[in-house]
């Protein structure tokens, strides 16, 4: 079979398209989708992919570095100090304790300490990949399982980077001397001093450079206002951290993971974040699929007692060491229950760890292809225990999850209204409110502009409106009126069918940026609508209406007309709009509309013979006998 | 039949208002009567012609509820009346669609009854200012009663106001449901001298 670049594409879309659906659609989570389409297309079954999975794996891995630097954008610096504590604590204690203890065990079947040492450490690491991308899609991030599995897997991604040094240390075997295995470490040669030096130099080159080189690129960038070139350099930024990192010998994950964090300050956060998701989303699920068709399915035929058996001992093992450390860190049952099955698989470094130990004369083929293939089950079990203890263990645990504020701000007020978004629209609406006493709970989701206008003695706070946990925090119960005013139209709709869904009572008022978008929140139902161009744009037609000699008034009224009769235009197109089943193309759409829009405007008589009462002409026809000259 | 109330309340500032206030919290949701808060409605003065004019046609007694400012109404009647009182409409050859309907002014005002007079203070009687409002009602061939005062606002008591917004609330239910002759109608200077109307009530 020909197996082009093309062909590969076909063959991983099209087993993504049709069975991530289908595994979401059931329940079972995008990760496991993925899975299983290489479980599917893998030698195991189809064998449309099979020899290179391993350089699939190899390039997919980069989805799990663009997923820290997205993760980073996400955590601001001081989050992450605040973090420090789970972060050592938890992380550190979880992999000495898991690494010595499987080292010891493995010590007992007969293996040295050397090599007990690296399978200890290498199996004591869990998947950041499959971890993450499923708390994240069961919105358990936030949870405080959530944050410490996060604070563990963010540890394990450090230690990675002693292992990798550590390692050729335990060495018993002859090596086979691969002159291209390090090739792309420049630095191993030099002194520790000397490596340590550069470490931490490239280090600070990437906080330096997210701090002032990378944000006049941007708006360098911005301002040709060529949306593909902004790809380009958050790509640019992400691939050039990774490179930087290989040659110093650091995880790439790592270095980008700083960089997001140095960049979630920045104005530009949204636009990478925005921009460097669906790389990552492809990636990601390229790596879960590689993983799946990764599984050696013969191998685990000739042994599969063996093979399940240390499968099934390690997830015992590590959920074990997970939960004490749990109990210890002062985790609720239920939140403990989560955080011990979350990270109880093998992860993704399993395999570069033990391609790498192999290479280094520490552990024999044998050993890495049954740890491999240990490795890679574990990750395919793991979103089926996550399944597994959602739908029957965690029900069970009395105590229902309950998101926490850990890093959103707690807010205590009872204000009649929100304002969603402080941006140009919210916050004039809110300082008019504030100007004359109208007690307002801002949110918003930039925390450079958060920061700035508490500065200034607003009470601004900082989290995703779209949140109904946060949304009650800020007093959606009681409040009166909640004004949508962000400036994505996306995000405005999923506030409203949040407030809708939990909120009933509150009075929404929403901005819209144009017709389209107004007929999306009139289809759900909002009657108080904002076009935010509308009134800017009669005011000025007002003035060109005063340059060319118009009395300001007559002006002035003529425009409050046409408001009222646009508006209930809007609302009959967009009633004919329901009605309607055939979708015509967007653009021809529009001009449609327009046409009619303008038809409408120059049929309707009162846009032009308005306000008779001031007119005299029937009067002078009636009791006078002047002649009515027609002005022009 | 029972006759149709439409109640155009006009007052700028009524967050402010101590009379008013009382007045409206009694006639606002009564049977019979289309209370019609006209700065509520037209904030900007943009005032919608041809929603006004149907609304009279479905009423039959027309109310002007409004402080007296400058010896007159506030801006917003003023307005309304250029505007909605259309030639051809409600005055001229053609325009009848205000014929036989009653239009009745319910002020108050900060100066008491008493500097209302050719010797008083005011010179004039608020029947003399009123004279605008009356010939309008003329011209749209509409019967224009006796005006409601309630006089000196500013030394006014609470329960004074309480009970002027009692009678008021009296005087529109009477008229609801047409127990006011148009002699003891005709008899009186101003309505408030119908006494006593919640009396009338009973019978
Ligand atoms: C701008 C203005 C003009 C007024 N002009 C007069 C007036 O000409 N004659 C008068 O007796 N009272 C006048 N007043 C007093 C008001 O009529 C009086 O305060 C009002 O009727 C009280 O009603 P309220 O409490 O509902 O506002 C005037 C008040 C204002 C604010």
């Amino acid at each position: 079979m020909e197996k082009s670049i093309l062909f590969q594409a076909f063959i991983f879309l099209s087993a993504a398209v049709l069975l991530v659906p289908l595994a979401k659609k059931w329940g079972l989570g995008s990760v496991l989708g993925y899975l299983i389409a290489g479980i599917v297309i893998g030698p195991a079954l189809f064998g449309f992919i099979g020899d290179n999975t391993h350089d699939i794996m190899h390039f997919a891995e980069f989805g799990v570095v663009m997923m820290l630097f997205v993760i980073g954008l996400e955590l601001e610096p001081s989050l992450l100090w605040r973090m420090r504590k789970a972060i050592l604590g938890m992380g550190g204690v979880q992999v000495m304790v898991t690494g010595l203890f499987i080292a010891l065990v493995t010590m007992q079947f007969n293996f040295s300490w050397q090599e007990s040492f690296a399978i200890g450490f290498t199996l004591a690491l869990s998947s950041t990949a499959i971890v993450l991308q499923t708390l994240q899609e069961k919105g358990l991030m936030k949870t405080s399982a959530g944050q410490s599995a996060f604070s563990v897997l963010l540890f394990q991604d450090i230690a990675v980077i002693p292992m990798l040094a550590l390692f050729p240390l335990l060495a018993t075997l002859p090596v086979d001397v691969d002159p291209e295995a390090h090739s792309t470490n420049l630095i191993e040669n030099l002194s520790a001093w000397a490596q340590t030096a550069i470490v931490v130099a490239a280090i600070v080159s990437v906080i330096l450079a997210g701090r002032y080189i990378i944000p006049p690129i941007f708006r360098l960038v911005a301002s040709s206002r060529i949306r593909e070139l902004f790809t380009a350099v958050a790509l640019l930024v992400v691939i050039a951290i990774s490179v930087l990192m290989s040659l110093v010998g650091l995880s790439p994950a790592l270095g980008t993971f700083l960089a997001g964090v140095v960049l979630a300050n920045s104005e530009y956060r949204h636009e990478l974040e925005s921009d460097i998701e669906p790389f990552k989303g492809l990636l990601l699920g390229l790596f879960f699929i590689a993983v799946g068709a990764s599984i050696d399915f013969n191998l685990l035929l000739q042994k599969p007692v063996l093979i399940l058996g240390i499968v099934a001992g390690l997830i015992a093992l590590k959920s074990l060491v997970l939960w004490v450390i749990g109990k210890v860190f002062k985790l609720k049952t239920d939140q403990n229950m989560l955080f011990a099955v979350s990270l109880s698989q093998m992860g993704e470094f399993g395999f570069v760890l033990f391609t790498f130990s192999n290479k280094n004369g520490i552990l024999d083929q044998g050993t890495v292809d049954i740890l491999i293939a240990v490795t890679a089950i574990s990750m395919a079990l793991a979103p089926i225990m996550f399944l597994i203890h959602e739908k029957f263990v965690q029900p069970r645990i009395g105590t229902k999850m309950v998101v926490e504020e850990k890093e959103h701000d707690h807010i205590d007020e009872s204000n009649p209204v929100i304002v969603a978004g402080f941006g140009h629209f919210g916050n004039t609406v809110g300082r008019f409110l504030k100007a004359h006493g109208v007690g307002t709970t801002f949110l918003d989701i930039d925390s450079d502009r958060v920061d700035l206008l508490r500065k200034m003695g607003f009470k601004v706070y900082y989290g995703d409106a779209s949140r109904a946990d946060l949304l009650k925090a800020a007093g959606a119960e009681k409040a009166k009126l909640i004004i949508i005013a962000l400036d994505s139209p996306e995000k405005r709709m999923e506030i409203v069918e949040v407030v809708k869904k939990h909120f009933p009572n509150l009075r929404i008022l929403a901005r819209a940026t144009n017709r389209v978008d107004a007929y999306d929140l009139m289809n759900a139902g909002i009657m108080n609508i904002y076009r935010e161009t509308l009134d800017a744009s009669l005011r000025m037609g007002v003035d060109a209406m005063h340059f060319l000699g118009f009395r300001k008034y007559a002006a002035k009224r003529a425009a409050r007309t046409f408001f009222e009769h646009d508006e209930k235009y809007l609302k009959y197109l967009s009633s004919l709009k329901l009605n309607s089943s055939e979708y015509i193309s967007t653009a021809k759409k529009y001009i449609e509309e327009l046409e009619s829009l303008i038809q409408s405007d120059m049929h309707n008589e009162s846009l032009h013979g308005a306000d008779e009462g001031w007119s005299e002409e029937g009067l002078i026809k009636e009791f006078g006998s002047a002649k009515i000259e027609k002005k022009d | 039949m029972r006759s149709r109330i439409l109640v155009l309340f006009a007052h700028p500032a009524f967050e402010k208002s101590r009379v008013h206030r009382e007045l409206v919290k009694k006639v606002k949701h009564l049977a019979g009567v289309t209370f019609h808060d006209l700065y509520e409605e037209y904030p900007e003065l943009d005032i919608n012609v041809s929603k006004e004019q149907q609304l009279l046609l479905e009423h039959d007694i027309i109310v002007f509820q409004h402080p007296f400012y400058w010896y007159s109404a506030p801006a917003m009647i003023k307005q309304w009346m250029d505007l909605v009182l259309e030639h051809g409409w409600a005055y001229g050859k053609d325009g009848n669609a205000l014929q036989g309907k009653q239009l009745l002014s319910v002020i108050s005002a900060g100066g008491p009854r008493e500097v209302y007079s050719a010797t008083g203070r005011n010179r004039y009687t608020v029947h003399e200012f009123l004279r605008p409002f009356e010939q309008t009602a003329l011209l749209c061939k509409m019967n224009y009663l006796p005006p409601f005062v309630i006089h000196g606002t500013h030394k006014m008591e609470l329960h004074e106001m309480k009970q002027a917004a009692l009678q008021y609330e009296g005087l529109l239910l009477a008229f609801h449901h047409g127990l006011l002759s148009q002699q003891e109608l005709a008899q009186v200077d101003y309505l408030n001298d119908l006494n006593p109307i919640p009396q009338a009530l009973k019978d």
